[in-house]
């Protein structure tokens, strides 16, 4: 059987705000979300293998040879300016791992972790390789006990969460917006998929969380906040929101436009999403 | 003499200490004005040129450095010394308790070991509702915060999960104190999941309590058992150490031309030398002191036999990097393999050194192996075997680097995880950083979270609110945070990643 590869844009052995307990986390590279207020927009493109980044990077650590980009991890010194030049925002660090190489990192940090968590980019746009990882996991019986989840934006039809399901333990799902017109102009999509998929999640008992960005003056009105609180309660029983508050760190200038979204605005979202039902609504811990 | 009389002086003026603080630093000056334990001369240049500490505890040892006493015996058939009679309720035994502490000296002159609280209480607690049992332990530990501040004074509970460990945690979590400072013994295979989650979310809320691997603990000692105290200093029950001696390991390898000279001459030797200056203290304390006559021993709360010589050393991390350097390696302590091997062949050769040494009055015979964190003026000298602050990696490379070291430290080591504040979202990743810490071989697992007022400074805890009080002329009712501020001044500690340190015991009034 061929082992399915993925394109990663970078791997933690340990993350604590990537899923309940202390997480590997596979970033996989690639979104079919543009997002203005994406925080890693460097996973978004994928490489052309333009070389634009060659010149930049101080360390020699990349070439081009018979036109592809060749990365050398060993050389690299992780200063990143190889991202700001790239001009379709993706990643020329990017590697390419199969299933077995992330088993053998697993099993090697296997007491430090209580699970996995596929991030991105959109980590379902390599569906072949989440399932066929996912499957794996659950049948090594070293790696058994490690829950398998997925931070989505939800923009996967029912049939690829059907494949997916049935060896994922939990999915965090996005939803940028509950205005169409708003998710469209924030994200380049429709949200009708997102929200659809938050309803079929949470019905299979896979939604272990809903997550929402709080933009001042762009996410964080009435309407939205009312969409917010309605779309929860149709979904019925107890769903885990977690408000996340728009920062500077790492987004691209355009969205520096935007305000940062302080601790007391969350605080008094997450109050209103309280007084209206929703008890279960975690907020962050840290600003920058 | 002017000299110490302007010194004095200073201290009976100093509006930053409380009558208490000056009564103990006018004491340690008299202590150290009488002629040291006598030396060899090879052993006085060593200590002189500070190759080798004695941790300032003083020129004339008239108390062991860590007294851990059985309070089990004043619980069961109270003291003639005393005049306590035999406790029968709640009530009653945490009031002996209270008294008890009082007459335990240790080198900070206060108890740093208050006792396995769960064990000790558990029988007096049939018929106490939780409720009351919660509203006991809280005026408990009101009054030992209060009345005997200082973070080195240490209680353990578990290994098994009951009620009134279950009492102490949520207190402790509510109060957020600097003392007592708490250790939950873990073993997987009586401890139970539960007791360790609730141990998280208080290490999320107020970074306390440690854990202990309990079963290795267990192993490294006998069937009177163990007990922590102080900075994770693990010592035997009904016993203590009579003292606590330390090699500077960066001065030992700047003496050292080579990585195979460092091993067959220079660490030897101040090994060597080290092991006469515990020698000549531990006589000291058994000899003429008459510690040894006092009623903790006649009345059976401890045993002349069962104190060790803890036998520290630190800047490890220095030491391996300037014998990297002597080899022409560029590899660094804590992020390189061949580095951290040699480390931990170090720590494999002194640890055999310990077993080769006999040492008279000593615990069965040897010392133990301490990694010792520090004193708030060390500076450019990581404690123990830790990693530089401010350059530690992630937790779980961090546990991994170290973790070979842990075998060889009966007596105590720690390494301090720094992890921030989003883990207050999610306590369940500090539970199983745990495991992974002591499925690696590490004994003791300590966080700081990071922006957490509570702050560790080495293993005892500073207030962050209070170093700023301090500095600003204040004072402080706690006594550590002397210490923390000094640290905090002397060796960067608030530099650290998010930040925490080393430093165990101040050497006395400003040094």
């Amino acid at each position: 059987m061929n082992s399915p590869r993925a394109t990663v844009s970078k791997i933690l052995t340990y993350s604590i705000v990537d899923g309940p307990g202390n997480r590997l986390v596979i970033f996989l590279q690639g979104c079919n979300f543009d997002c203005t207020a994406c925080h890693n927009p460097h996973t978004i493109g994928e490489c052309n293998h333009c070389g634009d980044c060659v010149p930049a990077c101080h360390a020699d650590a990349l070439s081009l040879v018979d036109g592809r980009i060749v990365f050398d991890p060993l050389t690299c010194d992780q200063c990143d300016d190889c991202l700001e030049v790239c001009p379709i925002n993706a990643n020329p660090m990017v590697r390419d791992y199969d299933v077995a190489d992330i088993l053998e990192l697993a099993r090697r940090h296997r007491p430090f972790l209580s699970g996995i968590t596929v991030s991105g980019g959109e980590p379902t746009r390599q569906l072949g390789f989440v399932v066929a990882l996912f499957e794996a996991i659950k049948s090594d019986e070293a790696l058994a006990g490690l829950d398998c989840f997925i931070d989505s934006n939800g923009y996967l039809d029912r049939s690829g969460w059907e494949s997916l399901l049935p060896v994922t333990d939990g999915v965090m799902l996005d939803i940028k917006s509950f205005d169409d017109a708003v998710h469209r102009e924030l994200t380049g999509k429709e949200n009708r998929k997102s929200l659809r998929s938050a309803q079929l999640l949470h019905e299979a008992g896979k939604l272990y969380e809903l997550r929402f960005l709080l933009v001042p003056g762009v996410t964080d009105g009435d309407d939205e906040l009312d969409g917010l609180i309605d779309f929860v309660a149709g979904l019925g029983g107890d769903v885990r929101v977690r408000l996340n508050a728009f920062q500077h760190h790492g987004v691209r200038p355009q969205a520096l436009e935007w305000e940062k979204m302080p601790r007391a605005g969350v605080g008094k979202v997450a109050a209103r999403l309280r007084g209206a039902g929703i008890n279960n609504v975690v907020t962050p811990a840290v600003y920058l | 003499m002017q000299d110490m009389l302007s010194k004095l002086r200073s201290i009976t003026n100093d509006a930053t200490l409380n009558p208490a603080q000056k009564a103990r630093y006018l004491s340690l000056e008299a202590e150290n004005s009488l002629a040291y334990p006598s030396l060899d001369a090879e052993t006085q240049r060593a200590l002189d040129e500070r190759v080798i500490c004695d941790m300032y505890e003083g020129h004339a040892p008239y108390k062991p450095r860590y007294v851990l006493p059985d309070y089990s015996v004043v619980l069961r058939d109270g003291s003639d010394y005393l005049e306590l009679p035999v406790p029968e309720t709640l009530d009653e035994a945490i009031n002996t308790l209270m008294i008890a502490y009082h007459h335990v000296p240790s080198v900070t002159g206060m108890p740093v070991y208050i006792g396995q609280l769960d064990e000790l209480l558990l029988p007096f607690c049939e018929g106490v509702s939780d409720d009351a049992l919660y509203e006991k332990i809280k005026l408990f530990w009101r009054y030992l915060d209060r009345t005997l501040p200082d973070a080195f004074m240490h209680a353990n509970i578990g290994p098994s999960d009951n009620r009134v460990a279950r009492a102490i945690l949520r207190v402790d979590a509510e109060l957020r104190q600097i003392a007592p400072n708490l250790t939950l013994l873990y073993d997987p295979q009586k401890s139970g999941d539960e007791i360790l989650a609730i141990a998280g979310e208080n290490i999320a809320a107020c970074c306390k309590p440690h854990i202990a691997n309990h079963p290795v603990h267990a192993d490294a000692f006998d069937e009177r058992g163990y007990g922590i105290v102080s900075c994770y200093n693990v010592l035997p029950l009904a016993g203590g150490a009579s003292t606590l001696t330390r090699v500077n390991l960066k001065e030992v390898a700047l003496r050292a031309d080579d990585e195979a000279g460092f091993f067959a001459d220079t660490l030897p030797h101040y090994l060597e030398l080290n092991f006469r200056l515990t020698q000549a203290r531990v006589d000291y304390l058994f000899d003429e002191s008459g510690f040894f006559d006092s009623f903790l021993v006649n009345e059976g709360w401890v045993d002349r036999d069962r104190f060790t010589a803890m036998f520290g050393v630190f800047a490890m991390a220095e030491a391996v990097n300037l014998l990297q350097d002597t080899e022409g390696r560029e590899g660094r302590y804590g992020f390189d393999e061949v580095a951290n091997a040699l480390g931990h062949r170090i720590s494999a050769a002194i640890a055999e050194a310990i077993e080769a040494r006999p040492l008279d009055k000593v615990w069965r015979g040897h010392a133990l192996l301490h990694s010792q964190a520090g004193l708030s003026d060390d500076s450019e000298a990581t404690p123990g075997v830790r990693i530089p602050y401010g350059t530690e990696p992630d937790p779980v490379t961090h546990v991994q680097a170290l973790a070979p070291h842990h075998q060889y430290y009966d007596a105590g080591i720690s390494e301090i995880l720094t992890v921030d504040e989003s883990v207050t979202n999610n306590p369940e990743a500090l539970v199983q950083l745990c495991k992974g810490a002591f499925a690696s071989g590490f004994r003791e697992f300590t966080v700081n979270v990071a922006s957490n007022d509570l702050v560790r400074v080495t293993g005892y805890m500073v207030r962050l609110s209070d170093i700023r009080k301090f500095r600003d002329q204040q004072g402080s009712r706690t006594n550590t945070t002397v210490l923390g501020a000094e640290a905090a001044e002397m060796t960067g500690i608030l530099e650290r990643k998010p930040r925490v340190v080393s430093n165990e015991l101040s050497p006395g009034y400003g040094q």
